[in-house]
Formats: C-alpha cells, sequence, structure tokens
C-alpha cells in the first residue's frame, strides 16, 4: 500500500487520544471558583505566550527590514494604514468584484464546500470499493497512484474545456485534488480491518448493509478521516491557485487582481486571511474526527 | 442411527496457500453431548483454534464432518457462539452496545424492544458487568473486557458456547476469579461449552471431559480424559483431592512425556 497514507495515520489517533484525556479530567468535583480559573489561566498563558512572542519578534524584524525607504515590500506598520479600509470592512460591497474579503472568502469557501463533500462521498466510495474488492484495487490502485501526482491546476485547461465555464470548472479541480487522499485512505482502513471484527459478524450473521454501517465505517474511521484531513488542506490550496486563472469573485481572484493593481499591502492582509482560513478548515475536520472516532482509534 | 448433540466426524483440515500446503488436523472425531463442558489442551500451534474454527463455521472442514443438533454445520452463526482469544469487542462501542448488538441481531423478530434491553441487562448482571454497562473497552480492564465477551456469546443462546482461551491473557486472581463466573453460569444455564486452555490445572477444574491433543502438523486427538468430580467444585476443596491429583498428572504426563512441545519443523 503507498506509504503516504500509511505514516499519516497516526496523527489522528493522537487528536482521539488526547480528546479521551480531556474527557476523564471533566468530571472533576467543582472547586472553588478562583482555585479552579487559577491553573486555567496559567494554562492559557503557557499555550499562548510563546507564540505570541514569536509573532511579534517577526513583525518587528520585517518592520526593520522594510522600512527602508529603498524596500520592495511594506512594512506591517505600512500594511496596516494602506489597507485599513479592508481589515476593518470585510464585508463592503460595492457591486461587481469590488467587495469586502469577508465576501470573497465565503465564495471561495462556497466552492470547497461543493468540491470537498462530493469528494468526500466519492472518495469513501471508491476507497470501500478498492478496500474491499483484491480485483478493483489491483485493477484501479495503480490508475489512482499516477492521477493523484497530477498537480491540480493541470486540470483546469481539462476541465474549463469540458464544462465551459469556470464554476464548475473550480470545483472540479476541488474535487479531483481531494478525492485522491480520501480514496487511498479509506482503502488503507479497510483491508486493515482487524479479522477478529470480521469474525464477530461473521457468527452474528450482520448482512452486508449492516455489516457496512456498524463495522465497516467504524473501524476505518479514523483512516477516512486522516483521508479527510489531508483533502480539505489540499482542496484549499487549489482553490487559492485556480481563482487567480478563473476569475470572479473569490479570494485568489481577490490577490490576483490586487497584484495586478500593484497592490501589496492588501495581498498580504488578504494571505493573512487565506492561512486562518485554511487553519480553522483543519481545524473543523479534525474536531469531527475525533468527535466520529473516540474510542475507535485505542482497543 | 442418532447423532450425538455436537458430532466430529473424522475431521481433517488442510491449508493451501499457492503451492504449500500444510495439513493441520487429520482423522478428528468427538462426541459431545448436551450440557457437556469439555476442555481442549494441546501444545501452542498444533491447531487448536484451527478446530473451534471449524466449529464455529468460520473456517471450512477439507474431510469430514461437524453436526450439531442433528444438522450439518454450514458457516458461522450465532447458535455456536465464540469467545476470541483476545476479546474482540467493538472499541466505539460500549460494553452494553457491544452485547445489545449481538441481541439486536439475534432477536429481532423474536423480542420487543424493552425485552431486548432487559436481556441484554440481564446478561451483564450474568458476568456482574452491569456497572460498567456504559465505559468502552479501552476504559476498563482485561478481565472485564473478556466477560463482556462472554455475555456477548452467552446472550446469543447458542447451542454450544465456544471460547478460545478465554483466561489466556488474564493474571492469576482474575483467572481464578472468572473460572469460578463460568462454573456458575454453566450450573446455572447447562450450556454445552467446548474450552480452549493451556492451563491444566484450569482444564481439570472446569471440565466434565479433557481432550488431548498430540503436536502438529497433522495433530489428532491423542488422548480423551473423564473428570468424575462432583457438582459444584471447589477450587480449595479439589486442591488435595485424589480423583485431582490423578487427572493433573495425566494430563501433565501426556503433555510432557509423551507428547513433548518440539520447536515447530
Ligand atoms: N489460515 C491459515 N493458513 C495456513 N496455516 C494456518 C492458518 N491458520 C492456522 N494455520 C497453521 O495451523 C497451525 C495451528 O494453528 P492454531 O492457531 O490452530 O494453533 P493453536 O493450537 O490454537 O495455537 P495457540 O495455542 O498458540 O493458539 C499453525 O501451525 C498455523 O501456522
Ligand atoms: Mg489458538
Amino acid at each position: 500500500m503507498p506509504s503516504p497514507a500509511l505514516k499519516s495515520v497516526p496523527s489522528t489517533a493522537k487528536p482521539a487520544g488526547s480528546t479521551q484525556a480531556s474527557v476523564v479530567a471533566l468530571p472533576v468535583k467543582p472547586a472553588p471558583r478562583p482555585a479552579r480559573l487559577q491553573p486555567l489561566l496559567a494554562h492559557a498563558g503557557e499555550r499562548l505566550l510563546p507564540p505570541t512572542l514569536v509573532l511579534a519578534l517577526i513583525l518587528f524584524i520585517w518592520e526593520i527590514a522594510c522600512s527602508s525607504p529603498g524596500a520592495s515590500l511594506p512594512p506591517p506598520s505600512q500594511v496596516l494604514t494602506d489597507s485599513w479600509e479592508l481589515i476593518a470592512h470585510p464585508f463592503y460591497d460595492n457591486g461587481g468584484i469590488d467587495k469586502g474579503l469577508g465576501w470573497h472568502l465565503l465564495a471561495s469557501l462556497q466552492r470547497v464546500a461543493v468540491g470537498y463533500a462530493i469528494a468526500a462521498v466519492v472518495g469513501v466510495a471508491l476507497g470501500v470499493l478498492v478496500g474491499q474488492s483484491t480485483w478493483a484495487m489491483r485493477g484501479l490502485d495503480p490508475l489512482f497512484q499516477v492521477l493523484r501526482t497530477v498537480p491540480p491546476l493541470a486540470w483546469l485547461p481539462l476541465s474549463l474545456a469540458a464544462f465551459r465555464d469556470g464554476e464548475p470548472s473550480a470545483i472540479f479541480v476541488i474535487f479531483i485534488t481531494s478525492v485522491w487522499p480520501v480514496i487511498i485512505n479509506t482503502a488503507v482502513g479497510i483491508r486493515n480491518i482487524p479479522a477478529d471484527y470480521v469474525n464477530v459478524a461473521k457468527v452474528l450473521r450482520l448482512n452486508g448493509l449492516e455489516y457496512f454501517a456498524k463495522i465497516m465505517i467504524p473501524a476505518a474511521a479514523p483512516y477516512i478521516f486522516t483521508g479527510l484531513r489531508i483533502g480539505v488542506g489540499l482542496s484549499w490550496l487549489a482553490i487559492v491557485a485556480a481563482e487567480m486563472l478563473i476569475g470572479g469573485v473569490g479570494i485568489g481572484f481577490f490577490i490576483w487582481d490586487a497584484w495586478n493593481s500593484s497592490l501589496i499591502s492588501d495581498i498580504i492582509v488578504a494571505l493573512v486571511y487565506v492561512g486562518l482560513t485554511g487553519f480553522v478548515l483543519d481545524r473543523m475536520v479534525a474536531g469531527v474526527a475525533s468527535l466520529v472516532t473516540r474510542g475507535t482509534a485505542n482497543s | 442411527m442418532t447423532k450425538a448433540y455436537l458430532s466430529i466426524e473424522n475431521v481433517g483440515k488442510t491449508f493451501t496457500r499457492g503451492a504449500a500446503t500444510t495439513e493441520v488436523l487429520r482423522g478428528v472425531s468427538l462426541d459431545v453431548a448436551r450440557g457437556e463442558y469439555v476442555s481442549i489442551i494441546g501444545h501452542s500451534g498444533c491447531g487448536k483454534s484451527t478446530l473451534l474454527n471449524l466449529i464455529a463455521g468460520l473456517t471450512e472442514v477439507t474431510t469430514g464432518g461437524i453436526f450439531l443438533d442433528n444438522a450439518a454445520v454450514q458457516g458461522p452463526g450465532p447458535e455456536r457462539a465464540v469467545v476470541f482469544q483476545n476479546h474482540s469487542l467493538l472499541p466505539w462501542l460500549t460494553a452494553y452496545e457491544n452485547v445489545k448488538l449481538a441481541v439486536d441481531k439475534v432477536f429481532s423478530g423474536k423480542k420487543s424492544k424493552g425485552e431486548r434491553h432487559d436481556w441484554t441487562m440481564r446478561n451483564l448482571e450474568l458476568v456482574h458487568m452491569a456497572h460498567a454497562k456504559d465505559k468502552r473497552p479501552a476504559e476498563i480492564s482485561g478481565g472485564m473486557k473478556q466477560r463482556i465477551g462472554i455475555a456477548r456469546a452467552l446472550a446469543m443462546e447458542p447451542k454450544v458456547l465456544l471460547l478460545d482461551e478465554p483466561f489466556g491473557a488474564l493474571d492469576a486472581l482474575t483467572r481464578a476469579h472468572l473460572q469460578d463466573q463460568v462454573m456458575q453460569i454453566h450450573a446455572t444455564l447447562g450450556n454445552t461449552v467446548i474450552m480452549i486452555t493451556h492451563d491444566v490445572d484450569e482444564a481439570v477444574l472446569l471440565s466434565d471431559r479433557i481432550v488431548m491433543m498430540t503436536n502438529g502438523p497433522s495433530a489428532r486427538i491423542g488422548e480423551v480424559l473423564g473428570v468424575p468430580l462432583e457438582r459444584p467444585r471447589h477450587r480449595l476443596e479439589l486442591a488435595s483431592d485424589p480423583t485431582t491429583i490423578r487427572c493433573r498428572s495425566a494430563v501433565l504426563k501426556f503433555l510432557y512425556e509423551r507428547n513433548r512441545f518440539v520447536e515447530a519443523a
């Protein structure tokens, strides 16, 4: 089986484990308020202080490095003043593509949601097929291994030719980018279902549907979610690039447009938004994963 | 001609992988009466689990046949419930849900929703695990997991209960405790039980008969020893009982004199 999929499995196992730890910690007797609040604040401080310091340091170095008159990039202070309009009003709308960053992000997220949802459903279905049947595995796996290495943007001209429209093309690029890790991880998960669980299902004479819902999906869930998590990251990577070429409303085209108008500060602000959104997407899938797979990863 | 309740007739099993074939069992015959408790003992790798899987229907016999209650065994089913060597509870379900899964499936048309709940709880109570019903397997000890596994098997109301080294992975104290519980359940319900074990004391304490297997490959039943001890049995009283001692030494002699363990060839 492909090693990337196998390697990434422990990354889901960990979140599931850590949730369990916090679940166990919950039923502690409610102590008097101040006594409980203090360690909580201390904990938050421990977690938040280092990244805040590092961020401040980076901003400081950036400020110094780009403050000279001949600098090609603006320092953070100038980004703030240049693009204050953008930062302060994420949801203004002057018609056309002259909208706030919030609208652009929403448009991109909408495309990702559609493409990613299709990828999740198709990916799990194909993964089950490939994981279940040795024949499907032998036939499809080489194809998947080749196709998954095609860079997302290389699909764009082909999908534009096929769909003759930007919107479905962008969604197709999201789909084709994020479907592979879902397929491959699901297949690995299905193949790794312990023989014991299969035997339990046999003794109980579970039928195909019951086996699918009660054994196969829960047993493979940690793997499936590893694939989904890799997939959501990839689809966010792909959408920004695809939108640059397709145009219209969307964060990718916003960045391209800003570049054409030499609004470097706007680009920097947009990049921060893109990064934060990608981070939130990843956390969201990870959160759902640890919620759904609680208990599955550790037996 | 009437067959015994469980009748294993001249069963052989050969595994084939590509060109390589391994004959694991040859000419195994055994009759088990209803309500009887039979232990199978033999060295590691001789084919005990293979024999149990054949009875369970999880693997198919190569030669011979197995009959339960006058019907040929074909494929696995809940009337031959298995407690596997390593509990094999589903980790994403709670103890209650693990048992309920079996109850729901086996009694889907026969019991109402409320009855199925009661039956699930009754079986958890039987193994004294009702208090941990909402725990997941990862949150309970090995002994508790094994008890849930036994409850799940009992809940299927099997004609024969198949135990594959049910206490193998447990410490001596927990093991003794569970052995007592299984004896009690056997006394109450009168199940027909086939249990694989490595432990001579366990075999003598629990069984009506002990089936001793020769070393593989091509393992056979070497000897069958009846254990004529009154029930209920108490481990402390039996420790110095002459019948116990005689049975123990008979099994030990078989295992260590006549069928010394040889490193797998
Ligand atoms: N599916 C299989 N294919 C090929 N050989 C097998 C298969 N299953 C079991 N065997 C072989 O059959 C022999 C008996 O295995 P089995 O698991 O029945 O032993 P066992 O008596 O239960 O041992 P243990 O006490 O260690 O559990 C072993 O030599 C094993 O290699
Ligand atoms: Mg075994």
